[in-house]
């Protein structure tokens, strides 16, 4: 199977370049991660991210063919020769494959992703009806791999400011839940031509999520908290 | 060493509440307006001078033209935002765009009440 991969080490070339690689797959090379790893066997110097090759840990999250997504969960039969591979788009490429995530998870912690509650936690653990909980779905799965912040076209203008996709998908996961008591100053946080209203609802980040997310979605809730809280 | 708070601006929901609703008045004008037009399938001057002499069109054709403008500026605002880095040229283009954007609002005031 033919690759065309993104190369650039900092210390050696003045410039990127792309390298091509032809190499034969055995009948268990299934995912796109199995191939690279046996590119990286015939050639150490490439360089990625990866970890748990299943999916979960969100580190091999690269643009491929044109669309990012996680080369684990890639089926190498879904993919047109030659498969181009190229670092996330928008972030400072450190070495090939690798990305500097730095931008990406100062905007995270931005939203504080975490529960906020004051009140002496009770005995066992703050309880949710189901209803409540249901909410929750489709928000907490996110393994924050980047991928649809750096497909996303107002992250990389402004990636300094736009909390981005991702951000903004965990920012709505603590507004949602019942437990959490900070949802004013949350909202207070967002609004802000920037940090929120900077998604045109483009929705690159839907059609890339790995885990079949829905950003977009989100961000619209977002948006109705904070038109239900003003009226 | 004093820690930046990050803090929201306090300020995006009303514009993007006024994209939204002026973009339903010009839908709905446009709908309405075509409609109308190809119904009744008059077009010469006097008939188009006759229907925009009515008092009812007139002021939502004026409504349909302040949707326009507020929608324009808000959508012009943030190509700026997101293309134009220097503050100083941000600025100066923004003010030019709400000048001419109030000429135009001015100048469709007067036709339709000329």
């Amino acid at each position: 199977m033919k690759f065309s991969i993104y190369r650039f080490n900092p210390e050696v070339d003045e410039k990127p370049y792309m390298q091509d690689y032809d190499i034969e797959l055995a009948p268990t090379d299934r995912m796109l991660l199995d191939a690279i790893l046996k590119i990286k066997a015939l050639d150490d110097s490439l360089a990625l991210r990866k970890s748990c090759r299943e999916g979960v840990c969100g580190s091999d999250g690269m643009n491929i063919n044109g669309k990012n997504g996680l080369a684990c969960i890639t089926p190498l039969k879904d993919l047109k020769e030659p498969v181009v591979l190229r670092p996330l788009p928008g972030l400072p490429v450190i070495r090939d494959l690798i990305v500097d995530m730095g931008q990406f998870f100062k905007q995270y912690h931005s939203v504080k992703p975490y529960l906020i509650n004051d009140n002496p936690p009770p005995q066992k653990e703050r309880l949710q009806s189901p209803e409540d909980r249901e909410e929750l779905n489709g928000l907490y799965e996110c393994v924050l791999c980047a991928c649809c912040s750096t497909s996303c076209p107002s992250f990389w203008w402004n990636p300094d400011k736009f909390v981005g996709p991702a951000g903004l998908l965990q920012a709505y996961r603590f507004i949602a839940d019942t437990r959490d008591e900070a949802t004013n100053e949350r909202l207070d946080n967002l609004e802000d031509p920037y940090r929120l209203f900077r998604c045109h609802t483009i929705m690159n980040c839907v059609d890339v999520c790995p885990k079949g997310l829905n950003p977009t979605k989100a961000i619209g809730k977002i948006k109705d908290a904070l038109l239900k809280r003003s009226v | 060493m004093v820690k930046r708070v990050i803090v929201g601006a306090h300020y995006g929901l009303k514009d993007w509440v006024i994209q939204r609703v002026s973009a339903v008045v010009m839908a709905l004008y446009t709908i309405v307006f075509c409609l109308t037009a190809l119904i009744n399938n008059k077009f010469s001057y006097q008939d188009l001078h006759q229907i925009f002499s009515n008092r009812f069109v007139k002021i939502t054709t004026l409504l349909f033209f302040i949707s326009l403008l507020l929608h324009a500026w808000i959508g012009i605002r943030d190509i700026f935002m997101d293309y134009i880095k220097p503050t100083s040229l941000r600025f100066l283009l923004q003010v030019s765009v709400i000048i001419a954007l109030s000429g135009y609002g001015i100048w469709a005031l007067l036709i339709l009440w000329s």
